[in-house]
């Protein structure tokens, strides 16, 4: 099988002595929507940075749909567009010139060029700014510029480096779409995030990396399977002033006055719903509150950390 | 990437640079024409009207290659530097590394974009030279060589030293302290027969008394050294700071990490 993104054994150390990266493993199947999780400072910047070429590895390989950037470096980056998470384009130069110069930068004549650059900022919303400078657009039009930067040349791997930072709720679903479709499209994402709402939201595969290692590459499905308990949010009919005492539940209220309860696996949601009904309380809807991956990343990162304690305690 | 595409992708390289000089007009075209308007008026009419014969034409006459000379030599080195450490600056670099795009055409697109404007300068201060003197061109291979070699060698330096920058300080001490004085001791303003001869020997150690004289010689038929060793030398700069400017790439010193 040909891997949209193969990595073997890739190692990065800076001459402080610092490893970044000691020796991950990772495959994105060709169509994934592929997230990459991690704390801050993880490595995970630094992998997505040695795979778009701007950082040096130290050691490993990295093949993009099979070709590997050590001897066949074009022909991987012309299967790659990048979505850094630092604004990286021209202040001074206009929307539309930065889109059509990347274009040319991939060998897509200038008339081409345009057709494509004007297909994706339509797309992304920003046609209407194509002739303002870079530096006059919002955030969140900034964010949009650099996605269709990276898209002019039709890339089969897209690779977005927290793409919705500090980006609203509303563009940030917008986003949500777009990606989406691009991905129904046949192109294959790979994203890091901090919002792990997002990444349960879109992606099918997550890899956790922690320290420099991947800690967990898996299916979302798999991953949630591990969940112990679920948490589900209930709108009430009849707001009340306390979380009822429920048997065998713990609930809460939230901010919004909604009643979230934690079921259990194999505790059944039925059982729930009877002890609501015992007590005169009615459920108008129920939804899964998004945070089941937070809480398992978080509930990761923290044994990850013991473990690592736990061997220098070792070591030492 | 095939050949049509390499040549598209210098192509833009080349385009984006003239569109960032050209936007700034204010601030590239126009200072140069100014101040060599100002050496015209007060070195070649002033004071060089006084002066007399220098190597057989007026005063102006001989200075005026030179100035073109140094105008062309000090605007492709500036317009790469510039441009080169803003990109990095600004991390727009990065829209480059991440492209197919080789480093030899990364070079070559930035030294051709040099040269964009180091020839076009050239031509700005040659066409008011002609408000003040005559020209006549005694060898126009040797003034385009010498022209277009030079402007390139300028380019190749200008790049190096972007790449060596890690702030906009780094940027101007070359010009400031190196090329200035350079340039103005290169033989632009006097011939190095006039110095005594231990200072003569000093002067035929700087590498721009070479492109001055060989791009004189081209316009006056005269030259403190031979033309064709100013040629030959420029040629060896240039091979030596393009090696030197590939390396530096595929290190990606100081724009990878």
């Amino acid at each position: 099988m040909t891997y949209a993104l193969e990595i073997e054994g890739l190692v990065k150390s800076y001459s402080s002595g610092f490893q970044a990266l000691k020796g991950i493993d990772l495959q994105v199947q060709e169509g994934d929507f592929f997230a990459l999780l991690g704390p801050n400072g993880a490595g995970k910047s630094t992998t997505l940075g040695i795979v778009s070429s701007l950082v040096n590895k130290s050691g490993g390989r990295v093949k993009v749909f099979g070709h590997d950037i050590d001897t066949e470096l074009s022909a991987a980056k012309l299967n790659l567009g990048v979505v850094p998470q630092e604004f990286n384009f021209n202040q001074f130069e206009k929307v539309f010139d930065i889109v059509t110069t990347q274009a040319g930068y991939y060998g897509i004549p200038l008339k081409q060029a345009r057709i494509s650059a004007e297909k994706y900022l339509r797309k992304l919303g920003l046609w209407d700014k194509r002739d303002t400078p870079s530096r006059m657009l919002s955030g969140g039009m900034k964010r949009r510029l650099m996605i269709a930067r990276a898209l002019v040349h039709e890339p089969r791997l897209l690779i977005l480096d927290e793409p919705t930072a500090g980006v609203d709720i509303e563009l940030r679903r917008s986003m949500w779409q777009f990606l989406e479709e691009m991905n129904r499209q046949g192109t294959t994402i790979i994203l890091t995030t901090h919002y792990l709402e997002e990444a349960e939201a879109l992606c099918r595969n997550i890899a956790i990396i922690d320290h420099g290692e991947i800690i967990r590459h898996t299916s979302k499905r798999e991953l949630l399977k591990q969940l112990s308990v679920e948490t589900f949010v209930l709108d009430l009919e009849q707001p009340v002033d306390a979380a009822p005492e429920l048997e065998g539940f713990h609930c809460e209220l939230n901010d919004d006055g909604a009643l979230e309860a934690e079921v259990a696996k194999g505790q059944g949601l039925n059982a729930l719903f009877v002890e609501l009904e015992k007590q005169g309380i009615k459920v108008i809807s129920m939804r899964t509150k998004a945070n089941r991956l937070e809480e398992l990343f978080v509930r990761m990162v923290e044994d990850n950390a013991r473990e690592t304690n736990r061997q220098a305690e070792v070591t030492a | 990437m095939t050949l049509h595409a390499l040549w598209t992708a210098f192509c833009t390289i080349v385009l984006r640079e003239i569109r960032r000089f050209t936007r700034i007009w204010p601030q590239t075209l126009l200072p140069p024409a100014v101040t060599m308007t100002l050496y015209f008026i007060i070195f070649g009419n002033l004071i060089g009207s006084r002066i007399g014969e220098m190597g057989g034409f007026d005063y102006m006459q001989f200075i005026v290659p030179g100035l073109i000379m140094m105008a062309v030599i000090t605007n492709s080195y500036a317009n790469v530097v510039s441009s080169f450490f803003s990109m990095k600056f600004q991390r727009s670099i990065e829209e480059l590394l991440v492209s197919p795009v080789p480093n030899w055409t990364i070079l070559a697109g930035y030294v051709a974009g040099g040269m964009a404007r180091g020839l076009s300068i050239g031509l700005v201060v040659t066409l008011l030279s002609l408000a003040f003197t005559r020209l006549s061109i005694h060898s126009l291979p040797m003034v385009v060589m010498t022209v277009f070699l030079t402007s390139a060698l300028f380019s190749l330096g200008g790049f190096i030293n972007a790449m060596l920058a890690t702030k906009f300080d780094d940027i101007s001490i070359v010009p400031t302290f190196v090329l200035t004085p350079l340039t103005y001791l290169g033989g632009v303003f006097y011939s190095i027969d006039m110095l005594p001869g231990f200072w003569q020997g000093v002067s035929m150690a700087n590498p721009i008394l070479y492109m001055v004289n060989g791009f004189r010689f081209g316009i006056l038929g005269v030259s403190d050294v031979n033309p064709f060793v100013s040629l030959g030398m420029i040629l060896v700069f240039i091979v030596l700071l393009a090696t030197i400017a590939l390396r530096m790439l595929a290190r990606g010193k100081g724009i990878r990490h």
